[in-house]
């Protein structure tokens, strides 16, 4: 089976180690992996904050990076959110303002083959057995786009369930928002930031070494409030926990101690 | 142009988008939610009302048509009942053991007199089990509105099994929309404060719901 | 905090102060948190929840579309049941109307069931200038009204307000509005709703008029609804010669089946009951019991606009249920005044701009008051998918288009102060589109970024006030693909294995 990787713009600049880990994951899993060069940012930013007409050509961006594949996969919920949710609008309201179905078409083709990674694992390869080791302890925080938006329900937990060595604490209100939400998180900064304090701080009453999510957006608010509050916690994207093996040389090495690390409640988690 | 016609030719040019031919009862309507939550027997479903009735703190009793007179004397006794207030069509022998004073109702009758009066006796219309509701349409054995409404004390007779239904798409087609209705799960309550219920606010704080079999 | 909405200031300094705020926090994390998982077992009962959402929002989209039909036929059936209809375009004109009738009555004092419209349209103000005293009878609008104070949520307008806030506000203010609250009140939820019962009973009982909003209006029958709890509602609806009742357009629901749904849904996604202590319906006038004079003042304002927005449009559906700003994250901590209008949390946030268009500062902030979290729609009765409106808002607020204001339809500018956002958006557009320019960009910052401060000066504090930024790797996903599979490696790979041969 072959499938493009559709890493997106955050992983591609600032978190690669994602992207290589669902290259080495679903390589393991004997999938041929194309990483289409054209590919850039699915347009999720400019749409959500009302540049609809900016977002389009990132539209059609995606379509010619990703028409001859059958399968597109990435490493993000929200994402892959807005190519199943948001294409289709695009291409809606683009049709209504008389300016052709070529969107609409584009959307729709685009739709269905879209796949976030752990729907991708469970749905298509039909695993939640990845044959993953990482022996660490790992709370879960579900993001809003691949809870509520794509419906993504216990995959993912599913999948670290069968990781060997990993310990899988319950986050108290996981189902509650981080407070990125992209834009949000600089035009209503106080009320992010709050949310942000009440997540970490539900974070590291776990316990919990690392925090694990699909979506690397949410991650960098919620990483960056555990860095600066210096709390050893450590961010780490699901893709990089279910391509760690026994063998695996490279990629995670989860966790690393933060600046102050000890300080904070969680005796006894550290290595 | 007055503001009638304004506000309904905005109406229109608002829904300029809705194609011509679409009649106000094309849109779909998908009707295939459930006409009652599971399937019940008669004797079962008074159950359920009971159960939903005292969940929501009304004080639910049993008896049969020759026990009544006697439980609801027995009930206004309790509740130190000296007045009554009795609609104009209640069955007489249903007060017929009781010693308190009864006030039939009248047109005249204030609100500051019924705000005197003890306690008032009522039928209902129907009763829904689903969400231990019972629904007053004002008829005969029930009264204008007020009376049930300003007495701290309200006793209600729901003769079982005819009067009550399972759920609330069952009770609507048996009452009739141009009367009056009240439809009552429990006493009056509020949840105004850290959204902490508190049973007994305006209307009556204690209500008594009767079922009495054939 | 104080009697009016107006002159408040945007939606991120409002909530920014109420983040501070720490009582408000805890009242409101304490209270939102109740409800929201007793709403969660109250729906978990029934198992066609899904089919009777979509059957609720079906109904309002099928009155919605024909809403002219729908309203000339209720207001035929209220007239044919003794009722008297009148039509208000905006706020003054329902205010004129209602001040008019009571005039006419001849009282100075009104009683009040919990009404959004009144409250949005300012009634009990324009009242006040016409001498004439408006008396709110519900608990949390009677707490609002004794502390000169205005509502913050939906269905618990004092929601900010804890217990002992409450006692203070009774034991201070009750004596001057009626009767004086009770030797020796306690702070006890029950104490304070008996406190609550024995000051408004007197108004009840001498009440010659009512006003009242309604949750439905039958257009078959001319039946309207009311849904409560405390039996405010019933006194006054019942105990006053006459009736003032001013509706929302979008309230009117087809026909008496369809109360079936409603009556399901709203209860449950509300107060998180199976039903509501009392629901009264009353068609017209009845001889001999309740209000033999009634009016409906049928309210505008701003809903033909909304309507007319084929995508806006969904937020009519709204039963006012209050279950979007219960889940909500933003509103738990901005709190509901931050909202800027009686209509606080999600559906405020796409509801007020609709109402009173974009042009404000406070209204063009409102459909960026949400982290697109998307758990407003998820409990949504009626299914108004609030993100979809919110984000189609921001499109109105940073880019224009068409719009209808006051039944005109019109062209929209830009809002003025998103022209830096415009400018970067448009760079990250043409970057993200230009892929070699973006990796070359990439590269710049990888090289340099050792150099790159820990925290950002103007605008970027917003993030890194509270948030480390992120480190910017060495290399870039797409330079190691490249590097390790691209065709320089392919052909290193291919030459390595040329000169072993």
């Amino acid at each position: 089976m072959r499938v493009a990787l559709f890493v997106t713009c955050i992983n591609d600049a600032l978190q690669p180690r994602t992207g290589q880990a669902v290259v080495g994951l679903l390589e393991r899993l004997g999938v041929q992996v194309d990483f289409p060069a054209e590919q850039s940012c699915c347009g999720q930013p400019q749409f959500n904050t009302g540049y609809r007409q900016a977002t389009e050509p990132l539209v059609r961006r995606f379509h010619r990076a990703f028409r001859d594949y059958e399968y597109v996969v990435t490493p993000s919920g929200s994402c892959a959110a807005m190519v199943r949710d948001n294409y289709p609008r695009i291409g809606a309201k683009a049709a209504s303002e008389g300016r052709g179905r070529d969107l609409q078409q584009i959307a729709a083709a685009a739709v269905p083959k879209t796949y976030e990674l752990t729907e991708f694992l469970v749905d298509v390869l039909k695993v939640t057995d990845v044959g993953a080791y990482y022996p660490h302890v790992v709370t879960y925080h579900p993001t809003c786009h691949g809870l509520r938006m794509l419906g993504l329900g216990d995959r993912p937990r599913r999948l670290l369930e069968n990781v060997r060595g990993l310990e899988l604490r319950e986050l108290p209100g996981a189902e509650e928002c981080c407070g990125f939400g992209g834009t949000f998180a600089v035009k209503n900064p106080a009320v992010s930031a709050a949310m942000g304090a009440d997540k970490v701080r539900a974070v590291i009453g776990t316990g919990a070494e690392a925090v694990c999510t699909v979506d690397n957006s949410c991650l960098l608010h919620i990483g960056g409030t555990l860095a600066r509050q210096g709390a050893p916690v450590r961010p780490v994207h699901i893709a990089e926990i279910l391509a760690s093996t026994e063998a695996s040389t490279e990629g995670p090495e989860v966790p690393t101690e933060g600046p102050d690390a000890g300080t904070v409640g969680t005796e006894g988690s550290l290595r | 142009m007055s503001s009638r016609e304004v506000v309904l030719a905005r109406v229109r040019r608002a829904l300029a988008d809705v194609p011509r031919g679409e009649g106000p009862e094309d849109p779909p309507v998908p009707r295939d939610y459930d006409i009652e939550h599971g399937s019940r027997t008669a004797a079962e479903t008074i159950d359920l009302l009971a159960e939903n009735l005292a969940d929501y703190r009304a004080i639910v009793h049993r008896t049969d048509a020759a026990g009544l007179p006697a439980l609801l004397a027995r009930l206004l006794a309790e509740r130190g009942a000296r007045t009554v207030v009795v609609p104009p069509g209640l069955p007489d022998h249903w007060l017929a053991a009781t010693d308190a004073e009864l006030l039939p109702d009248t047109a005249m009758s204030t609100p500051h007199q019924l705000d005197a009066v003890d306690s008032v006796v009522t039928g209902c219309a129907v009763a829904i089990a689903e969400t231990g509701t019972v629904v007053l349409d004002a008829g005969p054995d029930q009264g204008r509105r007020r009376i049930t409404l300003v007495p701290d004390h309200h006793l209600c007779v729901v003769r079982v099994p005819d009067q009550v239904v399972g759920s609330v798409p069952q009770a609507l087609p048996r009452l009739a929309p141009d009367r009056p209705l009240t439809w009552i799960s429990g006493p009056s309550a509020t949840s105004d404060i850290e959204l902490d219920r508190v049973e007994g606010v305006h209307g009556p704080r204690v209500l008594e719901v009767i079922l009495v079999g054939r | 905090m104080s009697g009016t909405y107006l002159g408040m200031p945007a939606f991120p300094r409002a909530a920014a102060a109420s983040t501070r705020d720490t009582r408000l926090r805890a009242n409101l994390t304490h209270a939102t948190h109740t409800i929201r998982d007793k709403r969660a077992r109250a729906v978990a009962e029934l198992d066609d929840w899904a089919r009777l959402r979509a059957a609720g929002a079906a109904i309002k989209d099928r009155m919605l579309r024909h809403l002219d039909h729908y309203l000339e036929r209720l207001e035929t059936a209220v007239t044919e049941a003794g009722g008297q209809v009148h039509w208000a375009a905006d706020a003054d004109e329902a205010n004129r109307i209602v001040t008019r009738l009571v005039r006419e009555t001849g009282e100075t004092e009104v009683v009040k069931v919990k009404s959004m419209a009144t409250q949005e349209i300012g009634l009990n103000e324009a009242l006040a200038e016409a001498g004439i005293r408006a008396y709110e009878t519900d608990l949390a609008e009677l707490i609002v009204q004794l502390g000169n104070d205005l509502p913050s949520h939906i269905l618990v307008p004092a929601i900010h307000r804890n217990r002992s806030e409450i006692r203070a506000i009774f034991r201070r203010e009750m004596a001057s509005w009626g009767r004086p609250a009770p030797e020796g009140l306690s702070d006890s939820p029950a104490e304070l709703a008996e406190a609550a019962r024995l000051h408004l009973r007197e108004k009840f009982l001498t009440a010659k008029v009512g006003i009242s909003g309604a949750n439905f209006m039958v257009a078959d029958t001319g039946t309207l609804v009311v849904v409560e709890s405390e039996g405010n509602g019933r006194m006054c609806l019942t105990l006053p010669e006459t009736l003032i009742s001013v509706v929302g357009i979008e309230k009117t629901v087809p026909t008496w089946q369809d109360l079936e749904v409603f009556l399901q849904l709203l209860p449950r996604s509300s107060t998180a009951e199976r039903m509501n202590p009392y629901t009264s319906t009353w068609t017209g006038t009845t001889d001999g019991d309740g209000p033999q004079t009634f009016h409906l003042v049928l309210l505008d304002n701003g809903r033909t606009d909304t309507l007319a927005d084929t995508v806006g449009r969904q937020a009519l559906r709204c039963i006012r249920c209050s279950a979007c700003l219960n889940v909500c994250p933003v509103y738990e901590r901005a709190g509901g005044h931050a909202y800027g209008s009686p209509y606080p949390g999600p559906i405020g946030a796409i509801l007020t701009p609709q109402l009173r268009g974009t042009a404000g500062k406070l209204e063009a902030s409102l459909p960026y008051a949400s982290s697109l979290c998307g758990a407003c729609y998820e409990v949504c009765p009626v299914a108004i998918d609030i993100p979809e409106v919110l984000v189609h808002l921001r499109e109105r607020v940073v880019e224009g288009g068409p719009v209808t204001r006051g039944g005109v339809r019109t062209v929209l500018k830009p809002a003025r102060g998103h022209a830096a956002e415009r400018a970067a958006m448009r760079a990250a557009g043409w970057a993200f589109d230009h892929p070699g320019a973006l990796r070359a960009g990439m590269r710049l910052a990888a090289r340099t970024r050792r150099l790159h401060p820990r925290r950002l000066p103007g605008p970027g504090r917003a993030w890194s006030d509270t948030r480390e930024l992120p480190a910017v790797p060495a290399e870039s996903f797409r330079d190691w693909w490249q590097r390790t599979r691209g065709e320089e490696a392919r052909d290193e790979a291919a030459r390595g294995e040329g000169s072993a041969k």
